[in-house]
């Protein structure tokens, strides 16, 4: 469009794009600096600003003085738009990327304590194999399993292990990166 | 060189010629090397004075304020300052001593985690942990605080390593950041489809606030609203941003605004909003705000736009660089001026209808909006106005017309009573040649009376013009109006005898109670030399009005 042409804008079409809700899971992977405080300043601007994460997790990256934050929302409570728009505000965070989730491997760990008395074990060992799960520690009444893989496919496990009497659980949330393009 | 002395020439370096601070255990260093520094140091009487002082300061001047606390209560007492900094925006920075690093994280004598405290409240702060960084976090603080959108940045300062003997380099490039690189040119494509919204809109209103005094960008606020026949309203925040009274001004909008704004911005199907962030006390209810329009929202932070309205046309930049491009685009679309005389009719008409108005008395008593009126004659509307907050504040805001920016400084978000004496001091320290008049109420004043004495020990010759009647006033108006009249705790009860206080301090004690007297003793008040305190007893339960009342939409304004 050239400035000065006559052609106006119609005020009704003119719509309002921003501030909506997605209605999805977001995965938000951020790059901060590595320093004392930084973590605080997120989980602060959260808390101040009434956005509720659903998982985080934090570790080094390939360069010692950032760090890598990858947190989980629900975009159907959150505008998504407004929470990085917040989080870029802090001097500390150096890029933020929504995942899109086509193009996005996603990965947590999970790691299950069961119950594992002689009747039920061979089936919560089959259950494990399925899920590609490995058994980590065993005991006399209970196993201990690790699982690798989304956050949809660790859920699942938990749906089929639970009855057998899930003593513990414990998951980091989910870790991303992006896809590369098959030909780069 | 010893830390705390690199820690004056990197202020010196930043062109601070004044700090406000009161000295303690943890910045003893510092209070040793302001001795040599050649900067004025003005010794507050309560680090929330220092504060308030460097926003006046900075609010009056552009320049970026200055405060000084030491540890633990010191750096408490700055959180409400820091807090109204980030609020209202203001380029402050903040420069807090904290106890020896081997006592960090025991409890120490005077510790407090003032970098946890202020966390949800600066723009950024820095915790000094190696006495070399320093000269580069003053720095880095000073270029956080005045550039994108202004705010509070807070240094601090552990006692022994501003004792450290470091290497220090005068550094003369602006600091890099890697996480903060505000944006300022504007969209280009953004601003034009903005200006061809703006020439097909028939209902255009401009809509201004502090932002557009911050970017000192009034100038070109001018430029737009006069490139066509535009009505313009500000925010509380933006008064002065655009020189009032003008006949395309409506005056300002929201809670206490005129109706014409306020009805304004309800039948518009274009609002223009330029630094303004569509606070509640702008839209009322939020559902049924601006029904009708489209929004155009210019800011330099893009966390505000579609933060509480969506915006159809966002454009992220500093106002100061968005507007020019914005008239050049707008002047290009050549649009028919004659479009906008049926909506003139409509605001003419809510102007004439609505204008801003009270009963006076028919006896002597000065109704506190004829109190303003004195004001303004008194000062030939060409003084800088500091405020504290409520009634007064709005009443001021209503009816003393601001022609120019930085005339009216006012803790407008975060609503700091208290705000008004040392934010006036701090200007007057900005600006030695202007008068400056603080406008106080009764229940504010009280707060931060004690820095009448640093007015005094550093001569600085502010006057205070105290609306009292009696109450936390805007408190028992909202009691009366929707608590059925309830009062809970808003009497004043016996009041200090305010000239005696005044003049306790070394500060001179005036009274007035006639409505004929008020604007002579406002006068002689700015004629004697040093700071004046003026008692002037107004109405005792005076309403503001106009008012939208809390939670209703804008076109149910009462009164």
């Amino acid at each position: 469009m050239e400035a000065g042409t006559p052609d106006l804008i119609k005020l009704e079409d003119l719509d309002a794009a921003a501030g909506a809700l997605t209605g999805r899971k977001h995965l938000l992977s951020l790059l901060v600096e590595n320093r004392p405080g930084v973590l605080a300043r997120i989980a602060g601007l959260f808390s101040r600003r009434g956005f509720n994460i659903d998982t985080l997790a934090v570790g080094p990256t390939e360069d010692p003085e950032i760090s890598r934050i990858t947190l989980t929302l629900d975009g159907a409570v959150h505008p998504i738009d407004q929470v990085t728009k917040q989080l870029h505000k802090l001097v500390n965070v150096i890029k933020i990327r929504d995942m899109e989730p086509g193009e996005t491997i996603a990965r947590e760990m999970a790691l299950f304590k069961v119950s594992a008395p002689i009747e039920s074990r061979a089936e919560i060992m089959q259950f494990a194999e399925i899920f590609r799960a490995k058994i980590v520690d065993v005991s006399r009444r209970s196993l201990t399993i690790e699982v690798t893989g989304s956050a949809d496919k660790v859920e699942a496990f938990e749906r089929m292990i639970r009855p057998h009497g899930l003593i513990e659980m414990v998951r980091t949330g989910e870790v991303a990166i992006a896809r590369s393009k098959p030909d780069a | 060189m010893r830390a705390a002395d690199a820690l004056m020439e990197a202020l010196k370096a930043e062109g601070v010629k004044h700090i406000f601070g009161i000295p303690g255990g943890a910045n003893l260093p510092i209070y040793d090397a302001v001795h040599d520094a050649d900067i004025t140091h003005i010794q507050a009487r309560h680090e929330q004075g220092a504060g308030h002082m460097a926003e006046g300061y900075a609010k009056a001047s552009g320049r970026v304020g200055v405060a000084f606390a030491t540890s633990g209560p010191g750096a408490t007492n700055l959180v409400t300052p820091i807090a109204d900094a980030i609020m209202d925006s203001v380029p402050t920075v903040f420069i807090t001593g904290q106890v020896r690093t081997d006592l960090i994280g025991t409890d120490g004598f005077q510790e407090a985690d003032v970098n946890g405290i202020t966390m949800p409240v600066v723009k950024h702060s820095f915790m000094v942990q190696d006495p070399r960084h320093i000269p580069d976090y003053v720095h880095a603080a000073f270029h956080i605080a005045s550039t994108g959108r202004p705010g509070p940045v807070l240094v601090d300062v552990p006692q022994d390593l501003s004792r450290a003997d470091i290497e220090y380099e005068p550094i003369t490039e602006t600091p890099t950041l890697a996480g903060y690189k505000p944006s300022t040119e504007g969209n280009i494509k953004q601003i034009r489809l903005a200006a061809k919204a703006l020439a097909n809109a028939t209902r255009p209103v401009i809509y201004a606030g502090g932002g557009v005094v911050n970017a000192n960008a009034s100038e070109e606020l001018r430029e737009l609203c006069l490139a066509d026949n535009f009505p313009v309203t500000c925010t509380v925040m933006g008064l002065g941003a655009f020189p009032a009274p003008h006949e395309q001004w409506l005056g300002m909008l929201g809670m206490h605004g005129t109706r014409a704004a306020n009805y304004a911005m309800d039948n518009a199907d274009l609002i223009v909003a330029i630094g303004a962030r569509f606070d509640d006390r702008i839209t009322g209810k939020l559902s049924e705000f601006a029904p009708r329009a489209k929004f155009v929202h210019i800011d330099i932070d893009p966390a505000e736009i579609s933060k509480n309205v969506p915006a159809h046309i966002p454009i992220v930049g500093d106002a100061k660089e968005v507007l020019p491009k914005f008239v050049k685009e707008y002047r290009a679309s050549q649009a028919d001026r004659s479009r906008l005389d049926a909506w003139w009719d409509r605001l003419h008409d809510w102007q004439k209808e609505y204008p801003l108005n009270y009963e006076d008395s028919e006896d002597s008593e000065i109704k506190p909006q004829r109190m303003i009126h004195a004001m303004f004659a008194a000062t030939e509307g060409d003084a800088i106005i500091t405020s504290d907050v409520g009634q007064h504040q709005m009443w001021c805001a209503q009816y003393y017309d601001f022609k120019e920016p930085r005339r009216w400084i006012n803790s407008g978000g975060l609503g700091t009573m208290g705000f008004g004496l040392p934010s006036a001091i701090g200007a007057k320290v900005a600006c030695p040649d202007e008068t400056v008049v603080c406008i106080a109420g009764d229940g504010s004043l009280v707060m931060t009376c004690q820095e009448l004495a640093t007015a005094v020990r550093h001569e600085i010759p502010v006057k205070v013009f105290l609306m009292n009647n009696g109450y936390f006033g805007m408190v028992r108006q909202w009691q009366e109006l929707f608590w059925d009249g309830r009062y809970s705790s808003v009497e004043m009860g016996p009041s200090p005898d305010w000239p005696k206080l005044a003049e306790a301090f070394g500060v001179k004690g005036m009274m007035v109670d006639d409505k004929n007297e008020v604007e002579a003793a406002m006068r002689e008040a700015l004629e004697t030399e040093g700071p004046v305190l003026l008692d002037v007893h107004v109405t005792k339960d005076e309403n503001c009005y106009p008012m939208i009342p809390a939670g209703a939409a804008a076109r149910d304004m009462v009164g």
